[in-house]
């Protein structure tokens, strides 16, 4: 029953700076941070505070809402700063190594000998929950809902992304224990989205328990709520769960050892990156640690991918869901008559500048925005990069008028942020598409629950 | 650069200051010279490297061809008017001398439409605090090109105003527009000053010169009432470009040259040119076998070359703002159009220019195809759910 889909629309865009397949030195990790903006629409209450001991898995805030939700210490150490913003807002909770690995134990078990209930409330108890994503809204699962089926895509398509069948080599066993512990979630099937290349490792081509789907084409291809879309899309009234192949491997070692390892690979990657590489790291490391010198002068830190990633100063920290640090050039220099130079440094979907005579170029892109916002003008643009059955420009005029009724019939249960990601690079007009979309999730969550 | 650039920060007038509308009109002449360096600080981080100003000087580019052939054709007819060539020269005898005498005459229109419309938008840039917004680059273009060389500064200046005022900035400018604005502009022209638009006054300029005997100044459209298909002329000089017409759009090949800079840069959509294309030369067929007047009788091919059809078809349908949006949309708006252009020249010949009009109607009716394609997608994820 497995699919093979192409996607015709969509772009690669080749940046320089890909990651070397070799992992660098292991690094100490020296503090980490948990963000609560990381968890769209979430209002974090905390459950420490500063200078409390805790453990790899011990709760530093919950889920106002639903208090089953914990957000749990990656490493061990003290809880050393908690920032607020106005209104008390919790910017972010801080907690620096003692140097020590000691663990908060969970229950260790073969899942086929749990029930649902069990593996739910392991789950939720470790902090490893919100990892689990879902579709409408593109927020973290809702533990009382069984979703009609779930989605885990095995690849990343996004500019510079981390290769996954390169992080997940040698780890088969425990991303089967992953995938057998969300098997037990759903009634409807487990879907594994493969990418259509040959090079997928042995552990997602050959996962059992799922359906394994492959995908080819440019990105969007590797984004999960495209093959949600494309395989069985979301309509009104139901759920789908969907995380990345990186985040069941979490989920394995929750279920394989007891503990809540948030050690992951991250891809040190991008032009002003000295030497692009795999490094190993712990979610939410200060990247300080991973840096340390080899990056030039003048660059944007990234976490996550250029296109939906979210900026971090040089001594930040990495994001929740991140597993890619990028470092890209800073522009803001003003460009002289740039709107009519050739342009053969400019990565362009339009054929207006001469770069489209180079394809298989790799670009230096800065963070230039190259232009000013205007009024919608050109149309077209949006629906090349939009491979879903979705009228973009249409949903987005809907969302900017916050009309829920128009964005309920043109698909807003289907779309995420990061699926607009493309048409917000792309547009001429230069308006902020991710932003608009998130903001109106935010609104339709909010009023039809 | 950086002199002027430096230059330029220091004559920086205040936005809220004394004079708001220097500052708009700095503000405008800096995002000119410099591409400012803003840059994305949420969303995402690289960014394509078009923007507005570009893709409209790539139309603006596009129009070039026919601007110059434009120019080079007004002297060839006033020469050819005057006695001074007969149509059996060498069309490329005294080149310079009708090329000047051409550019004398298009350039003030072309310089007062920029001027004129230029002036508005920085008015209501000022009046509604945003800055230049880049719609009237091309605008500013269309407007010479679609107007006869005969008339008044005058008229073009407030046809200008008209447009840009009622056409554009009543709805909330660039991007906003219901209907094409050059058209609004060659609209009102045409209904205000109906003497002055058509007839045989106007297309050619006579200048000094006096005509010579049997010179009829009328554009080959209107010709074709009083003499019938044998008036028109040549296949081969509608094509090139060698009749009388507004001073854009006589040449089938300077537009096409427009046309493929469009399509080569995707600026311009393929699929309204060909689709209004082919509604057009349909139309002109099925005409040609009903047969009756002279209009029905034209050929097919001669109503694509002939009159505005082309450059309509490649630089007036295909405003992205005007036309429909989604793609199949803009192949049911392409073929109206052409069907409907046909259709007003033939079927009511005290309108010869009916592309102008089936053009308007087009962008009137596009939000409604919009909605009908969109309304299906919107119906196929209804019906999604009932089988599910």
């Amino acid at each position: 029953m497995s699919k093979e889909i192409k996607i015709r629309k969509g772009v690669d865009i080749k940046l320089k700076g890909v990651a070397e397949k070799i992992y660098a030195n292991p690094v100490n990790v020296s503090e980490i941070v948990l963000k609560p903006e990381n968890f769209p629409t979430l209002i974090p209450k905390l459950l420490v505070k500063v200078g409390d001991k805790v453990k790899a898995g011990s709760p530093l805030f919950c889920d106002k809402e639903n208090d089953k939700i914990l957000f749990t210490s990656p490493i061990s150490g003290e809880v050393v700063e908690i920032n607020r913003a106005e209104k008390r807002r919790i910017v972010d909770v801080k907690v620096k190594s003692d140097g020590q690995s000691s663990y908060e134990s969970f229950k260790q078990a073969d899942t086929s000998s749990l029930t649902r209930e069990e593996i739910i409330e392991n789950l939720l108890k470790s902090g490893v929950w919100p990892f689990i994503r879902q579709r409408p809204y593109d927020v973290i699962a809702n533990p009382a809902v069984k979703p009609k089926a779930i989605f885990i895509s095995t690849f990343d398509s996004a500019p510079l992304a981390p290769d996954y069948s390169f992080v997940v080599h040698g780890q088969t066993e425990i991303f089967q224990a992953g995938l057998n512990a969300l098997a037990k979630l759903t009634d409807g099937k487990v879907h594994l989205n493969n990418s259509g290349n040959d090079n997928v490792d042995a552990a997602f081509s050959g996962a059992k328990n799922v359906q394994i789907n492959r995908f080819y084409g440019p990105h969007p291809a590797g984004n999960v709520g495209i093959q949600a879309h494309h395989i069985d899309p979301v309509n009104k009234g139901e759920v789908v769960w969907v995380l990345r192949a990186l985040d069941v491997l979490t989920i394995g070692k929750l279920f394989k050892e007891g503990k809540f390892d948030a050690s992951r690979t991250v891809a040190f990657v991008g032009s002003k990156v000295k030497s692009p590489k795999y490094i190993k790291t712990v979610l939410g490391a200060k990247i300080t640690d991973i840096v340390s010198g080899n990056v030039e002068d003048g660059g944007r830190f990234i976490s996550g991918n250029p296109l939906s990633g979210s900026q971090i100063s040089a001594n930040g920290h990495l994001g929740f869901y991140d597993y890619q640090l990028s470092v890209i050039p800073e522009g803001g220099n003003d460009q002289f008559f740039g709107w009519i130079a050739p342009g053969f440094d400019k990565f362009s979907l339009s054929r207006t500048f001469c770069s489209w005579l180079t394809p298989n170029k790799e670009y230096d892109l800065n963070t230039n925005c190259n232009g000013e916002e205007r009024a919608f003008v050109v149309t077209g643009e949006y629906e090349k990069v939009f491979p879903m059955d979705i009228y973009p420009v249409y949903l987005v005029k809907a969302m900017i008028t916050e009309d829920i009724d128009r964005m309920e019939q043109l698909g807003v249960y289907e779309v995420a942020p990061e699926d607009f990601a493309l048409c917000e690079y792309a547009c001429t007009s230069k308006i902020s598409t991710q932003k608009i979309v998130r903001e109106a999730l935010n609104l339709v969550k909010k009023e039809c629950s | 650069m950086k002199a002027l650039e430096s230059f330029m920060q220091k004559i920086k007038p205040k936005s809220d200051g004394k004079f708001p509308l220097a500052y708009t009109v700095w503000d405008g002449t800096y995002t000119f010279l410099f591409v400012p360096g803003h840059t994305n600080h949420n969303g995402v981080h690289i960014k394509d490297g078009i923007d507005l100003k570009r893709t409209m000087s790539m139309v603006v580019l596009a129009l070039i061809p026919a601007l110059l052939f434009g120019m080079y054709n007004v002297g060839h007819q006033h020469f050819l008017a005057i006695g001074e060539i007969t149509s059996a020269d060498n069309v490329c005898s005294m080149f310079w001398d009708k090329f000047f005498y051409g550019a004398k005459l298009v350039l003030p229109i072309v310089i007062v439409s920029y001027a004129v419309g230029l002036g508005v938008e920085f008015i209501f840039a000022t009046i509604n605090k945003h800055a230049i917004h880049e719609g009237f680059l091309v605008t500013g273009m269309l407007i010479p090109l679609i107007v006869p060389v005969g008339v008044p500064l005058w008229m073009v200046a407030i046809a200008t105003i008209f447009a840009v005022v009622i056409g554009k900035e009543v709805f909330g400018g660039t991007g906003m527009n219901v209907v094409n604005v050059a058209l609004v502009a060659r609209a009102f022209l045409f209904f205000a000053y109906p003497t002055k638009m058509s007839g045989d006054q106007v297309w050619i300029s006579l200048g000094e010169g006096k005509a010579i005997d049997g010179f009829s100044g009328a554009t080959p459209l209107s010709n074709v009432i009083e003499g019938g298909v044998e008036a028109i002329p040549s296949l081969m000089d509608s094509i090139i470009g060698f009749i009388p017409g507004s001073i854009g759009e006589t040449s089938v090949i300077a537009i096409g040259l427009g046309a493929l800079i469009l399509i080569a840069t995707g600026v311009g959509s393929l699929r309204i040119m060909l689709s209004m294309i082919a509604g057009g030369f349909l139309t002109g067929l099925m005409f040609n076998a009903v047969g009756g007047n002279p209009y029905f009788e034209l050929p097919a091919v001669y109503h694509l070359v002939l009159g505005g059809f082309m450059f309509g078809a490649v630089f007036m349908a295909t405003d992205p703002v005007t036309a429909s949006q989604t793609n199949t949309g803009k192949i049911i708006y392409g073929l109206l159009i052409g069907v409907m252009a046909i259709l007003i020249r033939v079927a009511n010949p005290a309108y010869p220019e009916g592309v102008m009009l089936a053009i308007l109607l087009g962008n009137v009716v596009a939000p409604l195809i919009d909605t009908i394609v969109v309304n299906s997608n919107i119906n196929r994820r209804l019906k999604r759910i009932k089988t599910a």
